[in-house]
């Protein structure tokens, strides 16, 4: 207990400062939503169809991207973690271009290949009768586009942290590659997983420019909760603090609640 | 930790970046009122194409001045002019977002109108679905971008649809007029409700199928010279020259009709 304390004292007051502007610069702004609130309007806001039609579509498509994204983006992290292949760092890079990438590049981009005019969009459609844009799954490809490389990153992360010498000698003791994949390397990741998956569903809550441009604006099929936000905001600035306000709500409470019970692992 | 590196380099880059962003231009208080030095227009989105073109003129006609746009959704330049940005002269698609700003005193003098526009049908060239009018609309079949009735074009359609009689059903309800058209343009819809001067903006990459019942839904465009404009005498002769025979001839190119 000393020992830290002291090891606290010894903070440069001169990072102090700078470290309070930035975080008054980030919260102030919220801090802004919940002051300009409409607050006697607001519970019978929150109560309209509308809203509660953009939040339920809000956490569904979140939810299955995650699912997308860790079916698929387990497998990618450990193949960029630990796959012996040429080129890795440049598809280290191309997996996280989604990151710095404007959302709503990725939404033309997804346009022009799954559209139906698009080099693969027209086979869906031709074959298939499946057309992408303006559906509900439109939004869970978009928000799952933009979402994936945050868990990607995570688990990478989590899996060179890790020692390979306990899966070494799980294989010396004769389990398969899988085995050791399922019982040794998956447990060790655990938390790296659960930090990733959280910030991929927050991230994929809050898509708003890859979504608008791929899958349209149709309430109740691709009008989640950003949108709605953005689209309010021209009409009715309060109802577009009201729907902020919402979605902060329930950001702030996914990310405090497993913050402190899993993330805490791999900090 | 690199990533923590990128990150904060990427942070540092967006603050200057925004830095420069919110650098306004500065213009002069020209008290002596003559036309002279920089002027800033906030224009509809859809005044693009003609705006530039008469800014150009504008600036050959009157030597020593730089007409600067602030293209957007007339919705957020009333905002962004209500919040105080330094603007000379407002054009708004819409008298609603007009009267946002000269509620607030921001406007100095009555807005006039100086256009007026209608809606079109736009179909990807060649009209591969075949729509013929409006009625196509209520198709569930067709593919069909409109507006959201959030916006002016969006509340535009629901006029003429009301005065044609017919439920539409659309796909997706865009943000803006010219996010509409661009579905229509790259084939993703059958048909999308626009303005005249976005088909004809368009420049032959879309059909434009004109309809009866556009009457029933003409738009507006007023224009007014703003209280705090920075460069007031400049300003108002930008809005003469808008209100000119020549202001009218390049509107009237656009596909914009004579209020």
């Amino acid at each position: 207990m000393t020992t830290r304390r002291r090891a606290r004292g010894r903070l440069p007051l001169i990072l102090l400062v700078p470290a309070l502007l930035s975080l008054a610069f980030l919260v102030v702004p919220l801090a802004g939503l919940i002051i300009r609130a409409p607050w006697s309007t607001l519970p019978s806001q929150l109560l309209s169809p509308e809203v509660g039609e953009a939040l339920r579509l809000s956490l569904v498509c979140a939810s299955l991207a995650t699912v997308i994204c860790l079916v698929l983006g387990v497998p990618l992290a450990w193949v960029l973690a630990r796959g012996e292949l040429r080129g890795r760092g440049v598809l280290r890079a191309l997996v996280t271009v989604p990151l710095v990438l404007p959302p709503v590049v990725g939404g033309v981009a997804l346009l022009l290949v799954l559209g139906r005019r698009g080099p693969i969009g027209q086979y869906l459609d031709s074959w298939f009768g499946i057309s992408l844009p303006f559906t509900t799954a439109g939004v869970v490809i978009a928000e799952a586009f933009v979402a994936m490389p945050f868990l990607v990153i995570s688990v990478e992360g989590a899996l060179r942290a890790t020692d390979p010498r306990y899966e070494e000698a799980a294989a010396t003791l004769g389990a398969s590659r899988w085995l050791t994949f399922r019982r040794v390397t998956l447990p060790s990741i655990a938390p790296g997983i659960v930090a990733g998956t959280v910030l991929c569903w927050a991230r994929a809550l809050g898509e708003f420019g890859a979504t608008i441009t791929f899958a349209g604006n149709f309430p109740g099929e691709t009008t989640t909760m950003p949108l709605a936000v953005y689209l309010a905001l021209e009409a009715d600035p309060d109802a577009a603090i009201v729907l902020s306000m919402v979605l902060l709500i329930v950001s702030v409470v996914v990310l405090a609640s497993l913050r402190d019970r899993w993330i805490r692992g791999v900090s | 930790m690199p990533n923590l590196r990128i990150s904060t380099t990427l942070v540092a880059a967006m603050l200057v970046l925004a830095a420069c962003g919110s650098e306004a231009p500065v213009g002069d208080n020209n008290a002596t009122g003559a036309v002279n030095g920089p002027v800033t227009v906030f224009a509809a989105a859809s005044l693009t194409e003609s705006f530039t073109k008469l800014g150009r003129e504008f600036e050959t006609a009157n030597p020593g001045t730089k007409v600067t746009f602030n293209f957007a959704g007339s919705s957020a330049l009333a905002q962004q002019i209500n919040q105080g940005a330094p603007a000379d002269v407002f054009a708004s698609a819409a008298p609603a977002n007009m009267k946002q700003v000269s509620d607030t005193g921001a406007a100095s003098g009555e807005p006039v109108t100086f256009a007026r526009n209608r809606l079109e049908i736009a179909v990807p060239k060649g009209n591969p679905a075949r729509i013929t009018g409006l009625v196509d609309f209520a198709n569930a079949d067709r593919k069909i971008a409109l507006c959201d009735e959030k916006v002016p074009c969006g509340a535009a359609a629901k006029k003429v649809f009301e005065a044609a009689g017919v439920t539409a059903a659309p796909d997706t309800l865009e943000q803006d007029v010219k996010a509409a058209l661009t579905k229509a343009r790259l084939g993703e819809v059958d048909a999308a409700l626009v303005y005249r001067t976005d088909v004809k903006a368009a420049g032959g990459e879309v059909d434009g199928i004109a309809f009866p019942e556009a009457d029933k839904a003409v738009n507006d465009y007023p224009i007014a010279t703003l209280a705090k404009a920075p460069n007031a005498s400049t300003a108002g002769a930008f809005l003469q020259f808008v209100l000119s025979e020549r202001g009218r001839a390049v509107l009237g190119e656009a596909g914009f009709d004579a209020p």
